[in-house]
């Protein structure tokens, strides 16, 4: 069912990581990002996978988890796999017709099938080492500068705040509906796909009317605690940088050193 | 004859998950025809997983049902039809309403059954009037009634459908006393009439005390009891150990039973309270 998603679910623990500040963890998760795209070749890659693994080693969440929230795109990694074969230049290995096999192409499949698989497995640190509300805050905190173009920043991470409380609310919402109208003998796994998304309407309207109502309620009670926006509100939980993000600065810096480095001093792979 | 089997069902939530829970074991009964069923327990103790089960919207894990001496998950393919037979109000059934009108709200489980236009229009005022519903109301919206009538409107849905056997799972919860008992009433006349199966889950044990024939007692995923009211409820003790209550009267009068006064037999009603007070107070020659 659609619950047993582990994508972006919070595992609550003390490990390094778990400790890290959020805003560091965010620029961090950038920085990994970078460095999966600028490794050239495979010394590079191995290094940045590695350093990778580490971090998901020292979350001390089972790796279990891990592997569940990648096998949600399990297919989209494979699928632009096998498309980067064929799509390669170099080297002419095989060739039928039209479709042909390089060395370049062999190598660039490899290549995007590590890098997909090390940018989720690096995305779920942080999602499964930092909460929500701390995620929001952090996010909130980082897009501060842009309030200088008038972005409406506390809006922004607030809406986010609440759409994340909100999902496992209406998947039980939608579970509950589904039943109910299963019971009514509503036909949703037989037919055609215009038969199919209308047998979903009985489901979509009961849920986009409690969605609605609980939209209402949660304004009211927000207003009744006489909330009115960002400006001048101060926080019960203050984010701290402390010497632990300073060690993960270092580390990040390593990494980044050591990924120039090979691509400086091993020829690179893929164009 | 037996309308619903139950053998030995056990039903296991989440299985080869980390997540994985038993909610039902070793849970075996029989529900005969025109029976009126109460299905009792504390919070987490496989009522509504039961339930679930018993019209075929979850398989059991292990076990198996009998409607009218056919396993209901024979023919996979053929569940639908074991649903239309066994009519389920969910709890808060106001929540499932979709429909521009009324009418055409109640209409969809008929329509969902293959009848005929003359059938279902039949079949909605039918429905419409046993739950309670002004046939004015039939033409409106049902996202205009109040909480009361929005309710009734989803209970009909499920009644139009002209179940064999009706299961309502807290059918009264969140409705002022008055709309309780008028539709408790409501659930009873239909009982009455239809002489169909009904099947009442409920926390208020006075509204199941009123009602039912036989009441199940569900304690931790199993069956604790299954018996007559009067029978349940001499079991105060027990039943407060599961976090249960006996009807209020009925705890006034065991107090009174253990502290030397005399009354006969279990007071389920303030009614029967009331007579008995009054009889006893005539043979003290009060």
């Amino acid at each position: 069912m659609v619950r047993d998603i582990t994508l972006g679910q919070f595992m609550p623990g003390r490990s390094l990581i778990h400790r890290l500040d959020a805003r560091s963890k965010i620029m961090f998760l950038i920085a990994y990002i970078v460095f999966i795209f600028v490794a050239k070749n495979y010394m590079a890659l191995l290094l940045v996978t590695l350093a990778s693994m580490l971090v998901v080693l020292m979350t001390k969440i089972r790796f279990s988890m891990y592997l569940k929230s990648m096998k949600v795109i399990l297919f989209v990694v494979i699928l632009t796999g096998i498309l980067n074969i064929f799509y390669g230049t170099g080297n002419v290995l095989w060739e039928w017709g039209i479709i042909k096999i390089t060395d370049g192409g062999i190598h660039n499949a490899i290549f995007v099938t590590i890098r997909i698989a090390t940018l989720v497995l690096i995305s779920s640190v942080l999602t499964f080492t930092t909460s929500p509300s701390d995620l929001t805050d952090a996010m909130e905190r980082l897009m501060k500068p842009l309030t200088f173009f008038h972005v409406k920043v506390h809006e922004i991470a607030m809406m986010m705040t609440i759409a994340l409380r909100f999902i496992p609310v209406l998947l039980e919402e939608t579970d509950k509906i589904m039943n109910a109208q299963k019971a009514r003998g509503a036909d949703m796994e037989s037919g055609g796909i215009i038969k199919r998304i209308k047998a979903l309407i009985p489901v979509l309207i009961p849920l986009f009317v409690s969605s609605f109502r609980r939209a209402n309620d949660l304004a009211m009670a927000m207003e009744c605690r006489c909330y009115n926006g960002g400006k001048g509100r101060t926080r019960m939980k203050q984010l701290h940088f402390s010497v632990i993000d300073l060690l993960g600065l270092i580390f990040s810096l390593i990494v980044f050193a050591g990924v120039i480095l090979c691509n400086i001093y091993f020829s690179s792979v893929i164009r | 004859m037996a309308v619903i089997k139950a053998e030995n069902l056990r039903f296991v939530y989440g299985t080869g998950t980390s997540f994985e829970k038993t909610a039902l074991s070793d849970v075996s009964f029989e529900i005969e025809k025109g029976e009126f069923i109460g299905i009792i327990g504390h919070t987490g103790s496989g009522k509504s997983t039961l339930v679930q089960l018993l019209n075929g919207l979850l398989k059991p894990t292990e076990g198996k049902i009998y409607l009218n001496d056919k396993d209901i998950w024979e023919e996979p393919k053929k569940i639908r039809n074991v649903r239309f037979k066994v009519g389920m109000v969910f709890q808060y059934p106001e929540y499932q309403l979709f429909d521009e009108t009324v009418y055409k709200d109640i209409s969809y489980g008929p329509k969902n059954m293959g009848l005929s236009e003359e059938e279902i229009d039949e079949k909605v005022r039918k429905a419409a009037e046993f739950a309670g519903l002004k046939e004015e109301l039939l033409e409106k919206s049902p996202f205009d009634l109040s909480g009361g009538e929005k309710r009734r409107a989803a209970i009909a849905g499920v009644i139009a459908m002209d179940p064999e056997v009706l299961i309502l799972d807290e059918p009264t919860a969140g409705l002022d006393p008055l709309g309780r008992d008028a539709l408790l009433s409501q659930i009873q006349d239909y009982h009455d009439t239809r002489k169909n199966t009904v099947i009442l889950v409920s926390h208020s044990m006075e509204d199941i005390a009123r009602v039912a024939d036989r009441i199940l007692v569900m304690s931790h995923g199993e069956k604790y009891m299954f018996d007559t009211p009067e029978n349940v409820f001499s079991q105060g003790r027990e039943l407060e150990e599961l976090g249960l209550q006996v009807p209020q009267v009925t705890k006034i009068m065991l107090l009174l039973k253990e502290s030397g006064i005399l009354i006969s037999q279990n007071i389920l009603t303030v009614e029967q309270a009331f007579n008995e007070i009054v009889n006893h107070l005539g043979n003290e020659g009060v």
